[in-house]
């Protein structure tokens, strides 16, 4: 097994171009070390990126917020703007793992390691971020949306790395919120969860909206139907129960250890309304 | 040997709470557990496992990982000993099987190798010809005519004619004529329940150190609740005699009964004697829920009839329990448990023990126990909710006291369950209010507790300080409670006395720590061992005095004339005597051998209040109190860690922890992710309030503790959940998709 520190992305790219076997990015490692202790991979190379300058900033861009793909989920719960700004987002990624977890795990890696129940992506689909994937072909942005292809697998291409998260600039009476449902109250994967992004006008009509769900299919949903649901609204009782429906019936989930189909297709529906709820009542909307 | 109470006794240090001797270490990380110790030219091996539910192994071939540069042994089931006896056979087999692999998981090679990765591929290179089996993991499929036979022939003569091959025993309990009594009932309630296996959880995975040297004598250390145990299985294992084999136990980062069992120590062992080297082996977390006891799988049908009055006139339980691949007893703890705590007219209990495949059941606190009382104050709740009753004042109404033929044979003496029961009654817990989609439950637990083999040696060192060397590994601060209880028999402070768990080279035969049976039946040995010592101190003083010994008594920790025709000298001190023992006869020590017997029962009864989510299924726990009787509380803050304790365990079992298994027989939850034990943010502040009623057979009246708080937790969660959600619950764990899927079926 190889160990590398590049100290570019491209010679990142370069390397694991070149690389012949099985290769890991390492960042925080909260996904990569746990699987190599537990064997469930060996790989020949591991390519540390965090040590590529501006892997580990979070600063203010376009109106919107630059995040490093090495940024731990407790420095981006210090950031005051970008919780005031993303408080859904934020949410969603200090609820990955323990106290210890959030010194080290980024947005970045609970994103590539493509787990349908990962509890940073939700947050970061309904609010329509972008990532920076650099590679062999030089440098794309691409919607985080479109990054996971199904469990344990993303549509990065060989040589990739995500190197940062764009989150846009916010018009005014905006917010968002996250809600995941686990058995306990925390240290769990998410069985079923919940992202919904809102603008609201002076007058609390809801005029635009993005909802995602969690853990319901093979990768995050982005549901319109549940945007549709409630954009026009002040997020009545009627609105609001469409919302549910609309969610749950959006859900492809599979019945395992974690969950049935049946519990899954209700609760990400009741997520959603209480996640509407929140992110209403935050971006100024009184119900 | 049962020892009279002391009634009158005053304590000065029993009942104190100084802290516990090894915490400083623990909290520092100095302390040295399991995979803490090593030695020169250490190995590392690796145990094989088996992917399969149920397989025969047809041939194991191990010439590859033999040929592996740095692997330096690799052995078989065919390298442990064949035992003859059906105990220790099957823990030979579980150990390495030899012809069938009987659960995912069963041991069936191990390596040892210089390092890690050596010892991983060595693994790789393993080739086993397995030819698989049907398998079967559900108890009640277990039973029915055509299910796959886990084990033949291993049925006792108690189990009828007829019966599947997997039914190993049979057992029954009871007296009355039970038609009468249900005849007797105003309303009758049947009920079904079932509870999944669940694992001990502790923290510290299995581990051990095997050192066997070219003349065939050896040293082990490991982590274990009972290391003359391990001793003595291993010997047989290894064909060794006893004496050649020293085992030291480490350390223990919790048992709760799952490290009375043997694993990887003959194992180790083993390879240590082919590689000529010491070899270490330590379980994965993986290893440890998929070959390591979980609790027997339940299923239960339990039936009571109750008047109007509240006044039970029947009671009858009938359990099926699956104790995995190798048989067990358990199902006559469940059996015998079941309605302990109730002075029944008519009561009949009946048990099978039936094999499935999964991994051998190893003892969790009340074995057995916890499942058949959920189920019957399960019952219990739902008569007295149908009659309108108070679910307190039914349970004193029927409550077994002293003087009670107990529902499994024998007669009780001095019990504490009324006590607990009107302590809970009283507590303003019982009457506070409750808001929407909450609810409250209560339930009654019952534990029978142990005595047993002991040996305890005791030093009166020159400098005036104590050491005592007891052989039962400190899981619960039993090291603290046994130098308290020295302290407090020979009069002198706590700090001077040191309790330390010596090998079993140094002490006779110790039973393991299990049975709540530590701070009791040590506790004995080591109050009669300071007898012994105090005899021999007032004899050196009545010889320095020129008197006779029995002219002598111990009062405060010094030996003083008895009375005044004895003579008027100044009490001499224990320090003062042992100052000059090296010249008045030589050092002093005291010790003891015996069975302790006279372990008293012990009841709990524990109170919850729940919070259910009607959207989600998601419980929380509000708040939680525990009332027990604890008989003499030695060190009252181990008291309420052991009350605590089992609450949290019986709270996890009962609303989340399970093991679950995939069509394929396959352990789908191997690791603490989705083998959720409650974290401590899923826990109340457990309350806990403990009765001192004393056990007559104890001289300071001290009953075990260890065991009966997780007795009550099931039901008294099931009884909240079910008031909570208007609906009766009848199946463990109480998961959110459970909870929901009840309530959308109810509609």
């Amino acid at each position: 097994m190889q160990y590398a520190k590049p100290t570019t992305a491209a010679e990142a790219a370069r390397l694991l171009s070149a690389a012949s076997g099985v290769t890991r990015v390492l960042a925080g490692g909260t996904d990569v070390l746990v699987q190599l202790k537990a064997g469930m991979v060996e790989p020949d190379l591991i390519v540390d990126i965090k040590h590529i300058p501006g892997i580990r900033t979070l600063q203010a861009e376009a109106g919107g917020f630059r995040i490093g793909a090495a940024v731990s989920g407790a420095e981006l719960g210090e950031h005051a703007a970008l919780c005031a700004a993303w408080p859904g987002v934020t949410e969603g990624a200090q609820l990955i793992g323990s106290k210890q977890v959030q010194g080290r795990c980024s947005m970045v890696g609970n994103l590539c390691n493509a787990s349908p129940a990962g509890d940073a992506v939700p947050g970061l689909v309904a609010a329509n971020a972008t990532v920076r994937v650099e590679g062999p072909n030089g440098t794309r942005d691409v919607a985080v949306h479109a990054i996971p292809a199904s469990p344990g697998k993303t549509t990065l291409q060989k040589g990739e790395i995500i190197t940062s998260i764009f989150l846009p600039a916010r018009a005014p009476r905006s917010s968002d919120a996250y809600l995941r449902f686990i058995p306990r109250s925390e240290m769990d994967i998410a069985v079923a969860s919940a992202g919904v992004n809102l603008t609201l006008d002076a007058a609390g009509t809801i005029t635009a909206a993005r909802v995602a769900l969690g853990a319901v299919a093979p990768t995050v949903l982005l549901v319109d139907a549940c945007a549709k649901a409630i954009i026009g609204t002040k997020l009545d009782a009627t609105a609001l129960a469409a919302l549910e429906k609309a969610a749950s019936a959006a859900c492809k989930p599979i019945d395992d250890k974690r969950g049935t189909i049946e519990f899954r297709t209700k609760v990400a529906g009741v997520l959603a309304r209480r996640a509407a709820v929140i992110a209403y009542g935050r971006a100024g909307g009184k119900l | 040997m049962m020892d009279t109470l002391e009634t009158k006794r005053k304590f000065r240090q029993v009942g104190t709470r100084p802290i516990r001797p090894d915490g400083i270490d623990k909290v520092k990380g100095r302390a040295l557990y399991g995979a803490d110790v090593t030695a020169p030219g250490m190995l590392v091996g690796r145990i094989l496992r088996s992917p399969h539910a149920h397989a025969e192994i047809v041939a194991i071939d191990t010439s590859a990982a033999e040929a592996l540069s740095g692997v330096k042994a690799v052995v078989t089931g065919r390298d442990l000993v064949a035992q003859k006896d059906d105990f220790f056979r099957d823990i030979q087999e579980n150990c390495l099987a030899t012809t069938k692999a009987l659960y995912d998981g069963h041991a069936v090679a191990a390596v040892a190798a210089v390092d890690a990765s050596t010892a991983r591929a060595a693994l790789k290179l393993i080739k086993v010809t397995y030819k698989q089996l049907p398998h079967v993991t559900d108890v009640d499929a277990a039973m029915t005519p055509g299910a796959p036979i886990v084990q033949g022939g291993r049925a006792l003569e108690t189990v009828p004619k007829g019966m599947s091959a997997n039914v190993t025993n049979q057992v029954e309990f009871g007296h009355g004529n039970l038609d009468a009594g249900f005849k007797q009932a105003d309303l009758v309630v049947s009920r079904s329940f079932t509870t999944a296996a669940a694992h001990q959880g502790y923290i510290e995975p299995h581990a051990c150190l095997a050192q066997m040297n070219a003349d065939g004598k050896a040293d082990l250390w490991c982590c274990t609740q009972g290391h003359y145990f391990v001793r003595t299985t291993c010997a047989l294992l290894l064909g060794m005699e006893a004496s050649q084999l020293r085992v030291t136990a480490s350390e223990i980062g919790g048992g709760f009964g799952g490290k009375t069992v043997v694993f990887i120590e003959p194992v180790a062992l083993a390879l240590s004697r082919k590689a000529g080297r010491p070899v270490k082996i330590v379980m994965t977390r993986d290893e440890v829920f998929k070959a390591t006891g979980p609790t027997v799988v339940t299923s239960m049908d339990v039936r009571i009839g109750m008047k109007k009055d509240g006044r039970i006139t029947a009671g009858e339980a009938i359990l099926r329990y699956s104790g995995g691949a190798f048989p067990t007893g358990t199902v006559e703890m469940g059996a015998s448990a079941a309605f302990a705590a109730y002075d029944l007219a008519a009561v009949h209990t009946l048990g099978w023990n039936v094999l499935t495949n999964r991994p051998k059941e190893a003892a969790y606190r009340a074995p057995g126990a916890p499942q058949a009382i959920y189920a019957v104050e399960s019952v219990i709740d739902e008569l007295c909710q149908k009659l309108n009753l108070d679910p307190l004042d039914t349970r004193l109404k029927n409550a077994a006291r002293k003087g009670t033929l107990s529902s499994y044979g024998p007669t009780f003496d001095d019990i504490g369950l009324v006590a607990t029961l009107e302590a809970a009654k009283k507590h303003p817990h019982y009457k506070a209010p409750l808001g929407k989609n909450q609810g409250r439950g209560l339930s009654a637990g019952f534990w029978f507790n142990f005595g047993g083999n002991t040996s305890v040696s005791m030093t009166i060192n020159t400098d005036g300080t104590v050491s005592v060397a007891e052989g039962n590994p400190d899981i619960g601060g039993s090291r603290a409670s046994i130098s308290l209880m020295a302290a407090e028999e020979l009069g002198i402070p706590y700090d001077k006395v040191r309790t330390i768990i010596a090998d079993t080279a140094s002490l006779g035969y110790n039973e393991n720590t299990d049975g709540s049976r530590v701070t009791f039946a040590v506790g004995m040995a080591t109050i009669h061992a300071a007898r012994a010592a105090i005899a021999k101190m007032c004899a050196r003083a009545a010889a320095i005095w020129g008197i006779d010994p029995e002219a002598v008594e111990w009062v405060d920790g010094a030996a003083v004339p008895a009375g005044p025709n004895a003579g008027k000298f100044p009490p001499m001190t224990l320090a003062e005597i042992a100052a000059v023992a090296n010249n008045t006869g030589g050092p002093i020590a005291g010790h003891e051998e015996f069975t302790a017997d006279g372990a008293g029962v012990s009841f709990g009864v524990h109170l919850c209040d729940v919070e259910v989510d009607p959207e989600t299924g998601y419980t929380t726990v509000l708040r939680y109190t525990v009332f027990q009787d604890a008989g003499k509380a030695v060190h009252p803050a181990y008291v309420e860690g052991q009350m605590q304790g089992g609450a949290v365990q019986g709270i996890g079992w009962a609303l989340n922890e399970e093991y679950i298994y995939g069509a394929d027989g396959r352990l789908q939850n191997a690791g603490f992710l989705d083998y959720r034990v409650p974290v401590a943010s899923d826990l109340p502040n457990i309350d806990t309030v403990i009765l001192e009623i004393p056990n007559p057979g104890h001289p300071y009246g001290v009953r075990g503790v260890g065991e009966t708080p997780i007795v009550p937790p099931l039901a008294a969660l099931s009884n909240a959940v079910s008031h909570a959600i208007g609906l009766r619950m009848s199946s463990l764990p109480m998961s959110p998709p459970r909870i929901l899927a009840a309530l959308s079926h109810k509609g």
